[in-house]
């Protein structure tokens, strides 16, 4: 029994991943933008409701909720002002400025609010759980997934059955016979970065719910997040939700064996499905 | 007034030149035929035109407007339609996706554009402010894919200018309906990923796609290059129904009877230039070939 509820608790933990993989899976999906300064946007964000909900005094699904359209536009002016600079046929330029971008994010959050770790508190929602069957499982946790669910669902609507989702495919495809077709692809790249910015929020919310936070963490969740995307397959968003599941289970089981191995686990999971599926889970087209 | 107009239109990929001053009409309701050998520069002039690769501004005019600097997208939105050399569906879109991909940007303003505006205008005053008040030089589009990547993404000028021209209504007869009515096979095939279908029944997309926004002018780049005749007979056999919803029509072929037969008047080019102008009627076979292939002929 104690197995069951590892494994659930793991996969409760995958949606967290997932999470924080479902912006970068939808901008690499669209542009092939590898995005590495990912991880600190969702610790800016989980920063920004922070300060909301301090400023106001309001619970933290609220601040996120005001926090949305603020980093839909930053999303949007990021991508039209610097990022749609750097596409093109060389992949380095992308790297090299979201890397940059990613140093600059966390010296500015370390001058504005120090090293200290901060928290976002949900208030008695943190400790409340449930029992199903002989298990317990967190209301966070739960909640967490559910998210994560409802954010993929959102994205594969928006992506498939909505014409900004048309224009995100066609683009991706082919940016020039796109514009033949009146498409503007610095506006369609810049209103993808927009919404993976409303992803970011709600990673955000989790993240800051969740643990503890200081402006130093963005690169790990960076690094989970993409180890979810490429053990789903690179551009499908299922994929990278089974892939956040992965990583998770990996670790609640590797910890169960010995504390000291949840990490590692994760980190091996993940470069074992790359042995055996050097495309991913759920590889996308060709 | 011409429909469309080119006025010493040259074009480059970096340092090659592949248009010397080429000087083409199109006057309203009519079909004209471009013809030319394997690298005469026929797709070069329809990039030109539809904004792909940028000119200056006189160099093309539209309905008498300078348009020779506009990008793709606002060249398409005033109403001048392409059906793309080597047809290019889109693979990620259903047979259906790729119609009605045409039709979703036809004009009109929405939250984007005035974003857009404020990050152009914003970005062009800060610019003022650290380079003072000619900015920075302007970039060229290259040869490069990145080149033209970056320049599809923001055009050869930095940041995307507004365009403010009259924008192309795109009513009219043409929509999803009409099209399945002129090409019924595409109705059957509606829900398959475009390229899965046939080379001839792909063209019938890229031509229903650059229809349903409603042109007034539609641009074909060799729509029977790789088909069986039967196939290419089918496809031509649309053209007075486009003709009659009202479309002026730039074919470019390969195929020399097919352009005699179906334009009023053809253009013959050869390395980067207009050698042949005139009806069909009119032109005999010893000019033709020697516009084709040159004065040794
Ligand atoms: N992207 C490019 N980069 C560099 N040179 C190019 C490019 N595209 C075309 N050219 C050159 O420009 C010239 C004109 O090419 P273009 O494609 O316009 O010819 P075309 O008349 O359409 O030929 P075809 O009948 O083979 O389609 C050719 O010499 C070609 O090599
Ligand atoms: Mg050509």
């Amino acid at each position: 029994m104690i197995w069951v509820d590892t494994i659930l608790q793991g996969v409760l933990l995958g949606g967290l991943y997932a999470l924080f993989a479902a912006g970068l899976s939808l901008v690499f999906g669209i542009m092939r933008l590898v995005n590495l300064a990912h991880g600190d946007l969702i610790v800016f964000g989980a920063y920004l409701i922070l300060v909301i909900v301090s400023a106001l005094g309001l619970h933290p699904v609220v601040g996120a909720l005001l926090a949305a359209p603020l980093m839909f536009c930053l999303g949007w002016v990021l991508q039209k002002a610097v990022l749609n600079r750097t596409l093109g046929d060389d992949i380095l330029p992308p790297l090299l400025v979201t890397f940059g971008l990613s140093i600059a994010i966390q010296n500015g959050l370390l001058e504005g609010f120090s090293a200290d770790s901060q928290r976002l508190s949900m208030g008695a929602l943190e400790t409340a759980s449930v029992a199903v069957g002989p298990v317990s499982l967190g209301v966070l946790p739960l909640l967490t997934f559910g998210s994560a669910v409802a954010v993929i669902v959102a994205l594969n609507q928006v992506m498939y059955r909505t014409a900004i989702g048309r224009a995100f495919r066609a683009t991706s495809d082919d940016p020039v016979t796109a514009s033949l077709m009146g498409i503007r692809p610095d506006r369609v790249f810049a209103t993808a970065t927009a919404l993976a910015m409303l992803v970011v929020t709600v990673a955000a919310l989790y993240l800051g719910t969740r643990a503890n936070f200081d402006p130093a963490i963005g690169p790990a969740r960076l690094i989970y997040a993409f180890e979810a995307v490429i053990i789903g397959g690179l551009g499908s968003l299922w994929g990278t939700l089974a892939g956040g599941i992965v990583i998770g289970v990996a670790q609640t089981v590797g910890a169960a064996i010995n504390p000291e191995w949840q990490i590692l686990a994760g980190h091996v999971a993940f470069l074992v499905v790359l042995l055996l599926r050097p495309r991913g889970l759920f590889p996308r087209g060709q | 007034m011409s429909l469309l107009e080119t006025r010493s239109l040259t074009a480059r990929y970096g340092d090659f030149q592949a248009l010397f001053g080429v000087d083409i009409r199109l006057e309203p309701g009519e079909t004209v035929a471009i013809i030319g050998a394997n690298g005469a520069g026929k797709t070069t002039l329809m990039r030109a035109i539809t904004g792909v690769l940028r000119s200056a501004p006189d160099s093309i005019l539209y309905r008498g407007a300078p348009i020779g600097d506009l990008p793709a997208d606002a060249v398409m939105k005033r109403g001048i339609a392409m059906v793309p050399e080597g047809r290019r569906l889109f693979p990620s879109l259903s047979v259906e996706e790729n119609l009605l991909i045409g039709a979703q940007h036809k004009g009109g303003r929405d939250f984007g554009d005035a974003l857009d505006d404020l990050l152009t205008e914003t970005g062009r005053d800060l610019r003022r402010a650290f380079f003072g008040p000619h900015g920075l030089p302007p970039r060229r589009p290259g040869l490069a894919l990145g080149d033209r990547l970056r320049a599809a993404a923001l055009g050869p000028h930095g940041l995307p200018r507004h365009d403010a021209g009259p924008q192309h209504t795109g009513a009219g007869y043409w929509s999803l309906e009409t099209v399945y009515d002129l090409f019924p096979i595409l109705r059957e095939r509606r829900h398959s990923p475009g390229t899965a279908l046939s080379g001839g029944q792909q063209q019938m997309v890229a031509i229903g796609r650059a229809l349903i926004s409603n042109p007034d002018v539609l641009l074909c780049d060799e729509i029977s290059l790789g088909l069986a005749p039967v196939v290419i007979r089918d496809i031509y056999a649309a053209l007075p129904r486009i003709k009659a919803s009202g479309a002026s029509v730039i074919v470019v072929e390969q195929d020399i009877g097919q352009a005699l037969a179906v334009a009023d008047r053809v253009y013959c080019m050869m390395e980067g230039r207009v050698t042949l102008t005139g009806k069909p009627s009119e032109i005999g076979r010893a000019d033709i070939h020697a516009a084709y292939f040159g004065a040794a002929a």
